[in-house]
């Protein structure tokens, strides 16, 4: 079977250690991920906010081209790139007059039956079956899985079985050791896109993620959204500033704890790329018994 | 477009529900999309009241609502439209709101850097077919004037591999430039 990938661009720039920890988990586990050819921009945010023919039109493009590619099946780790392929794909496939318009702005044909796999799918999918001999560590910590807004909503594109609680990333934080915990935040909003020309209130929204998380006792938090991870960490000292306190949960990209917990070093996941240090989670973990 | 609009007087309302296929009727004002709006505190208009405005049509009603600053601050999260028993989905509503706002020059002053910040975001796209982080904040600077905003995070990205000074691009960058004219060709709207 062969498997697509779609980076994105934040995993090709901020987030790169997202990208490396995600090959890095698959190349141990011996499974190979085929890049989309000359693969472009979702439009994220910005394009839906301004113009609604080009947030079809960025994503279907790259929908075609792994079409070409005759891929079946594409995973798209970014929850913003999900999120916008996965409207494409729903609007395009449920509204023909929309398809056809949006292959003349492209010039390229479209079926629309890609298979989209974001990032616990495809752990679940693929790696799930082969892992457990793989797995060397146990992470040992209490660790708040966060899931945003894009993986659970809207609902006819939702990743999740549950959209108020969703599970699926808790389960591959169990798998690596961790005890994921129950808390309120999962699936409240970071800011997302408002980062720069709004950062107030992103500190203000990631700040109430970030005292919820510490409140319930995480010690990491885990995502799978290069949006929110820049969100919680990077944007650390106005959360701090915000909260009037210090509150120094690192942020781990899921394939960063998974990744962990197979042995693989943390300079090799990208642990040495986030602005919270996170030396915490390195030091709680355990080897197995044989 | 849907079956279940009779009036097709030229009023936003009419515009709103033929562009987006949500009957703004179905709406009977129970405030759920308020009260889990993460930026309700914010807002000069609240989520359902922007429903009710449209659904009213009182004078004045389009100006009021074109020109909030809550058109521009909803994140699209959905979950309003996740918790709405009537299932209005009002993310694409606002979607609608912000594009109109802008086809009538009535953007909110408060909200003219986060329209920068997505003009900046697409101008990257545009020439690169991919987001070139550097050249967006670059852009956006320059087109807000904001120029000391987050200075101090540059050597600190940089050092980590997070920035790349040069863009990623697709092969034929003239490609996606073509498909951002054929749109805007095909709205004849001025970028």
């Amino acid at each position: 079977m062969r498997i697509g990938y779609y980076p994105g661009c934040s995993l090709e720039g901020s987030s790169k250690e997202y990208n490396d920890s995600l090959f890095a988990v698959a190349e141990k586990c011996g499974i190979t991920l085929e890049v989309i050819k000359d693969w472009s921009c979702c439009g994220a945010s910005a394009a839906h906010n301004l113009n609604h023919n080009l947030a079809l039109a960025l994503p279907a493009r790259t929908l075609a081209l792994a079409e070409k590619q005759g891929l079946e099946e594409i995973v798209v780790p970014c929850a913003a790139c999900y999120s916008r392929i996965a409207s494409t794909k729903h609007e395009i496939t449920n509204n023909i007059a929309a398809k056809t318009k949006i292959e003349g702005f492209i010039e390229l044909k479209l079926s629309a039956n890609v298979k989209i796999l974001t990032v616990f799918g495809f752990l679940q999918k693929y790696i799930f079956p082969v892992v457990d001999g793989h797995i060397v560590n146990k992470l040992n910590q209490k660790a708040a899985c966060y899931y945003g807004c894009l993986y659970s909503r809207p609902k006819e594109i939702a990743a999740v079985e549950q959209i108020e609680n969703p599970m699926e990333m808790d389960e591959v934080l169990a798998k690596a050791g961790a005890t994921p915990i129950d808390w309120a935040f999962k699936t409240e909003c970071c800011g997302a896109g408002l980062s720069v020309s709004r950062t107030d209130i992103v500190a203000k929204l990631s700040g109430e993620i970030i005292e919820d998380a510490a409140d319930r006792g995480a010690e990491s938090i885990v995502v799978a959204c290069p949006m929110c991870h820049m969100n919680l960490d990077m944007r650390r000292p106005e959360i701090k500033k915000t909260l009037k306190k210090d509150i120094n949960i690192p942020v781990l990209f899921i394939t960063q704890a998974l990744g962990l917990s197979m042995g693989i070093p943390a300079n090799k996941l990208g642990l040495n790329k986030h602005y919270v240090p996170t030396d915490k989670v390195v030091n709680c973990m355990v080897k197995m018994e044989a | 477009m849907h079956e279940s609009i009779h009036h097709h007087a030229d009023t936003l309302k009419s515009h709103v529900e033929d562009a987006t296929g949500v009957i703004l009727s179905h709406c009977y004002q129970c405030g759920k999309c308020t009260a889990g709006c993460p930026l309700n505190e914010e807002m000069d208009l609240m989520p359902n009241q922007i429903l009710r405005i449209l659904q009213a049509e009182m004078p004045g009603y389009e100006d009021k609502i074109l020109s909030s600053l809550s058109i521009w601050l909803c994140l699209a999260c959905d979950t309003c439209y996740s918790r709405c028993p009537q299932e209005v989905l009002l993310s694409k509503v606002m979607d609608y709101l912000r594009q109109e706002s802008i086809r009538q020059n009535k953007v909110n002053p408060k909200a003219k850097d986060i329209l920068k910040f997505h003009r900046a975001f697409l101008n990257s796209v545009k020439m690169n077919g991919k987001l070139h982080e550097v050249g967006l904040t670059i852009d956006y600077k320059l087109r807000s004037l904001n120029l000391m905003q987050d200075v101090m995070l540059a050597p600190s990205m940089a050092a980590k591999g997070k920035l790349s000074i040069f863009p990623h691009q697709v092969q034929n960058t003239k490609e996606i430039a073509k498909i951002f004219k054929k749109i805007t060709d095909s709205e004849g709207e001025k970028q």
